[in-house]
Order: structure tokens, then sequence, then C-alpha cells
């Protein structure tokens, strides 16, 4: 399965973009907001948090109909359903592949960005830590919505307006505790939470994802 | 080694093909026959067990079984090498030391899936199945886009390698690949225009 | 026999044609009692004044948009578990019709919510779950749409029903726990001290029965329509072969 998550890496860092683009989203979501709300850094600041989640939401939602298309259009989907490698295994694997792409590199450019938000400086920490819980089931939930969605021709925004709902807890959690963080609060509770939902995301969606997955290629 | 009873099989809720019945021993191969439409990828689907059957059954070794059609899942932008040694780690397998040249694709070995042409690409495709070591090959047009010298390299390492080393291989083709291997006509089994036995017989 | 057995199409649309306009018929008389009842023979609230009346319609399509989404639910399952065509194609004609309560349930607490509040929107938990629920019902009805085959449409509806149900409800208490809200308590639960006083109870529970009725006649005649649609299908698909 550890080939499987080496080959969609090596594919990403080839084929360009990759790692590039969803960041690149990121900053611009975040560029364009004061834009929107006007450069007062009180208003900023306490937006800050919600604004960084959202929009590391949507950079992650960006490129989930690459997880499977390709593999579909070109075959390799079918290979892998009658390989020995489990399905389950393979959604999973390409959920962790996404991470590794996306969340992973958001997350850590998250700090950054919230700079140009006038974060509140005790956040720092809990945004980093709440993206890092968070941003695996963003991609976990995803990829579940990528394999639902990979059979049809115009699935891109089908796939947004099914992934979106499902993402409302673990952004409520995510955002709630660099909130919390930001004003003083202990933000335990929900990111204790955020990662119930994380393991349960992994343990339980890859086998709806292949599920899924089977029927789609039927 | 593989044996299909009364098998059934559908496409889009209709049942296309009904009644096939076949054995295919170890180190035989069967070739699929029959005009355009007629089911033979339908057929394969279901024999790798891709699709379910409508009605009857396909038995072979457990975990023997494995699928090659059109579509080689080559990716363009791994080399050769790359392509054939994920399969290999995906089935957990070495790869064979005369691979590329069993197949012609010593000289490619570096060059990256998208700059290959549609031959080369196949010889790729078909390569894979030298590196997983399975069994029981299920077949749909393997030769397509292959010249005359690439389709003897194929049916040579089918007949040598593939059928000798005790494996079988059930394959639908249009040309005749010189093996030693009997025909199935499937004509007269296609389904009649009023057989039962589609998912959505219920709503007639 | 089995209760199966009537989940065949053919049977399906045997019993049902008798039974329909009956329920719609006891629908329609239940809501007009209910409503009338509601609306001219109760007393208004001693702190609401006849804002109140709003109940009528709010608590039981609020309550019916639920209802409806557990309904696809189980027959989502049934599906999955057995197969019966009627019963997917029962899940996608819910599917609309829990929209609707839905948007009735949002309009009402909203309309409701400006005497009461102040404000027709405000992100109270309750009112921002049925937003959530009204999202789910959107992607669950654009996914039937989207696909072909009727099948895999229902398999992967299904798939998404049930992994839907459980987020629907991590959501709701995530909300709980991002804001704790202005809405009153349940208005029907068992506890009685918080609970609407028995003159409004009567009406309600009238126009509850109501609303469970149309449900079940507005999804049996869905239901049928879309057995014909697809018993339609079917036989042009046998008649291009032929």
């Amino acid at each position: 399965m550890i080939a499987l998550l080496l080959r969609d890496l090596r594919l990403a860092v080839r084929a360009g973009g990759g790692f590039g683009l969803g960041l690149a989203f990121f900053l611009i979501v975040v560029v364009l907001v004061p834009f929107g709300v006007g450069p007062d850094t009180a208003v900023l600041s306490r937006i800050a948090p919600g604004i960084l989640w959202v929009a590391s939401l949507l950079a992650a939602l960006l490129s989930l109909d690459r997880i499977f298309a390709l593999d579909y259009e070109d075959g390799s989907l079918a290979l892998l359903a009658t390989s020995p490698m489990p399905l389950e295994g393979a959604a999973m694997m390409k959920a962790l592949a996404h991470w590794v792409t996306t969340g992973l590199p958001l997350t850590l450019a998250a700090p950054a960005l919230g700079f140009l938000l006038s974060l509140a400086p005790e956040a720092y920490a809990y945004l980093l830590l709440s993206l890092l819980i968070g941003t695996p089931a963003l991609s976990m939930i995803g990829t579940f919505g990528a394999a639902l969605t990979v059979g049809l021709r115009r699935g891109g925004l089908l796939l947004s307006l099914l992934v979106l709902p499902l993402y409302v807890p673990t952004l409520l959690f995510g955002a709630e505790a660099v909130r919390r963080g930001a004003d003083g609060l202990d933000p335990s509770g929900a990111l204790m939470l955020m990662g119930g939902i994380t393991a349960g995301c992994f343990a339980l969606l890859p086998f709806a994802t292949a599920a899924v997955l089977r029927i789609n290629l039927r | 080694m593989l044996r299909v009873t009364d098998l059934s099989c559908e496409r889009g809720g209709l049942p296309v093909l009904t009644g096939i019945g076949f054995e295919v021993a170890t180190g035989q191969a069967l070739i699929l026959r029959g005009p355009n439409g007629i089911g033979k990828t339908t057929l394969l689907r279901t024999l790798a067990g891709l699709q379910p059957a409508v009605a009857g059954a396909v038995t072979f070794p457990e975990d023997e079984g494995a699928y090659a059609s059109h579509a080689d899942g080559i990716k363009t932008a791994l080399s050769v090498t790359e392509n054939l040694t994920f399969w290999a780690d995906v089935y957990g397998a070495a790869l064979p030391d005369d691979i590329l040249e069993t197949f012609d694709l010593a000289d490619l070995a570096d060059r990256l899936g998208g700059t290959l042409s549609a031959g080369q690409k196949r010889r790729l495709g078909l390569a894979r199945l030298g590196v997983i070591g399975r069994k029981v090959l299920f077949l749909d047009e393997p030769t397509v886009s292959l010249d005359g010298f690439s389709v003897k390299l194929f049916a040579k390492w089918l007949q040598k390698t593939h059928l000798a080393g005790g494996g079988v291989a059930v394959i639908a083709t249009h040309i005749d690949l010189g093996l030693d291997a009997p025909d199935l006509d499937l004509t007269p089994f296609k389904a009649d225009a009023d057989a039962g036995g589609g998912t959505d017989e219920v709503f007639l | 026999m089995s209760m199966w057995e009537y989940a065949n199409p053919k049977r399906f649309m045997g019993w049902t044609r008798p039974v329909l306009p009956w329920t719609f018929g006891l629908a329609m008389l239940c809501i007009l009692v209910g409503l009338i009842w509601g609306f001219f023979f109760t007393p208004d609230d001693f702190r609401q004044g006849s804002t109140v009346k709003i109940i009528y319609l709010h608590v039981p399509s609020a309550l019916m948009a639920i209802n409806a989404w557990i309904m696809m639910l189980v027959a989502s399952l049934i599906w999955v578990v057995r197969r019966h065509h009627v019963s997917a194609l029962a899940a996608r004609a819910a599917a609309p019709v829990g929209v609707v309560f839905t948007l009735i349930a949002l309009f009402t607490g909203g309309i409701w919510g400006q005497p009461m509040w102040g404000t027709y929107w405000a992100w109270d938990p309750r009112l921002t779950s049925f937003l959530i629920l009204f999202l789910f019902y959107l992607g669950y009805i654009a996914l039937w749409e989207a696909i072909e085959d009727p099948d895999t449409a229902a398999d992967l509806t299904s798939v998404l029903c049930m992994v839907g149900s459980v987020f629907a409800i991590l959501s709701r208490y995530a909300v709980l726990f991002w804001n704790h809200g202005l809405h009153q308590g349940a208005s029907l639960s068992l506890d009685k001290e918080e609970n609407v006083a028995d003159v409004f109870w009567f009406p309600l529970l009238v126009c509850i029965v109501g609303f469970v009725l149309l449900f079940i006649a507005l999804v049996l005649m869905r239901t049928r329509t879309e057995i014909r649609a697809r018993r339609i299908r079917a036989l042009e698909a046998r008649a291009r072969r032929a």
C-alpha cells in the first residue's frame, strides 16, 4: 500500500501544481479578505481564525476531483480493484497522499497568513495544531466525495455540493479551537472533538469509499 | 483451473449473454470470438469480478485472477521501469530480470510513459502481466495498436512463459495470435430479445 | 407470504392506487381541522400573543423535515440489504418532499423569530442545523439527478445517505458546541413543565398527524411516478434491442 502512496506523491511532484496550486489559492483567498472587509486590524484579527479555516478548506476542496479522476480514466483504478491491495487501503492511501500534497503545506503556510490577518499571538500554536489534526479529516471526507463522483463527466461542482456539508463539523471545531485560543480560553475540548472526528473518518470512511468505488467501476 | 458454469452477464440492466459454460485447463488458453457488441468486454469484466454476474458461477484459484483492457493504467509522468516497479510492489512480486527484453522495452527503460507511442504503451501494459505473476488472465483485445513483430513477441511470452508456466488465459481478440488455443464463439450465447434476468426485470 | 411481497413494483402499484386518495383526503382533513382549530379556537399565549399560532405549521414541518430524512435512511438501508427497487425509488421520491418541509420550517421559523427575537435569522443551533440539513438534501438530490444508470444512482445515494446521516448528527452536536442559542426547548418532549399547554397541544397533534399523512401521500404518489418512469426506461431499453 505504501507503493501507492509513494507513486501518488511522485506523480504530484512531477506533474507540478500538486503542492503549489492549492497553496497559491489559499494565499489569494486570504489576501482578498481584507479587500472585502476593510483594513481595520481589530476586525481582521477577530475573523482571522474563521477566514484561515474556511480558506484552507476551500483550498483542499480545489484538488479533490483529481484524487481518482486520472486513475479512473487511464484504467489504473480498475486494475487496482482487481489487485491484491484492498481497495479500502488504497482509498486511505489516496487520502493520505492528498493530505501530504495539500493539507500539510496549508498547515505549514497558515501561520504566515495568520500574520497578514493580525491573528492574536496566543492563537498561532492552536492554528497550527487544529489544522494539523483537522486537515486529514478534510482529505479523507474529500476522498469519499471524489469516489462518489468519479464516474461523472461534470463531477467537479457536484463534488463540492456533496463534500461541503460533510465538512461542517470539522470546520466548526477547528475554527472554534483557534478562536478560543485567541480569546485565551481553553481550546482542548474542541481539539479533542476534532481529533475524534478525524480518527472516526479514517476508521470508517475508507470502507464507504471502497464500496462506492466498486459501484462506480461496475 | 478456470471453470465457468451457466453464466449470464448484463450491461445497463439488460442481459447480454446467457448460459455460458466452459473450462480452461492449466496451460491452456481460450479465444473469445464474436461480432462487436456481443458482450466480450462485459463477459471478461464479469469473469474478473469487476461486475456481478446475473446468474451462474465462475471458479478459479483465489487471488490468481488479473484483468487487462485497452486502458493500460500507465502513468504518463512515470518512467517505464517505475510503472512496472509500482505494479510489482502492489502485487508483492519482484521485477523479473528479463521482463524489459521480453517485451522489447529495454531501450525505453527510462522514458516517461507520456512520451511512448501507442504501440509502446501497449507493450508496457502487457509487460505488467509478466510482472504481477497471476495465473488466470482475462485479456480484452491485448493486441490493439501492436505491430506484427510485437504481436509475435506477446504471443511468444504468452505461450512460452505464461501458459508453459502453468497459467491460463481467456482472450478476446479479432486477430490470429498463432496460439494453439480453441475458439469460443459467443454468438450462440447471445441473450434473446425477451430474455429475463436483468436488474430492471421487476418493472416489466 | 412475506411483507416484502408488497415491495414488488407491480404489487406496490396495485395496493397504493386505492390507498392513495384516502391518505390524501385524511391528510387534508387533519391539516384543515388542525389549522382552523389552532388559528381560531385557541387563546393567545400570555407571552407570545397570537404569534405563537405559527407552531401549527412550524413544528409539524420541522418534525417531518427530520422524519423524511430518517425515512430515506431506512429506505436506503433496505435497498442496500435487500435490493428492493421500490425502496430505493421511495427514498428518491421522499427527498424533494423533505426539502420542502425543511424550507417551510426555516421560513416559518424566520417569521416567528422576527417578533420574538427581533430578527428573521439568527445563527441559533436549531435553525443552523436545519440549514445544514437543507444542504444535505440538496447534495442527495443532485447526486440522484447526476447519475444516469438508476441502479448505480440508487447504490451511491444510499451510501451518501448513510454517511450523510452520521455527519448530520455530528453537525447537530457541533453546532450546539459552537453556539448555545436563543431557541426555546423542544415543544414536544415528554417532561410537561416547559411544555406547550394542552389547549395548544391537541390541535398541534392533529396538525402533526395531518403532516405525517400528507408526507406519506406525497411519497406514495411520487414513488408511483418513479416506478412508471423506471418501467418506461426498461421497456424502451428492450424495444431498442428487439
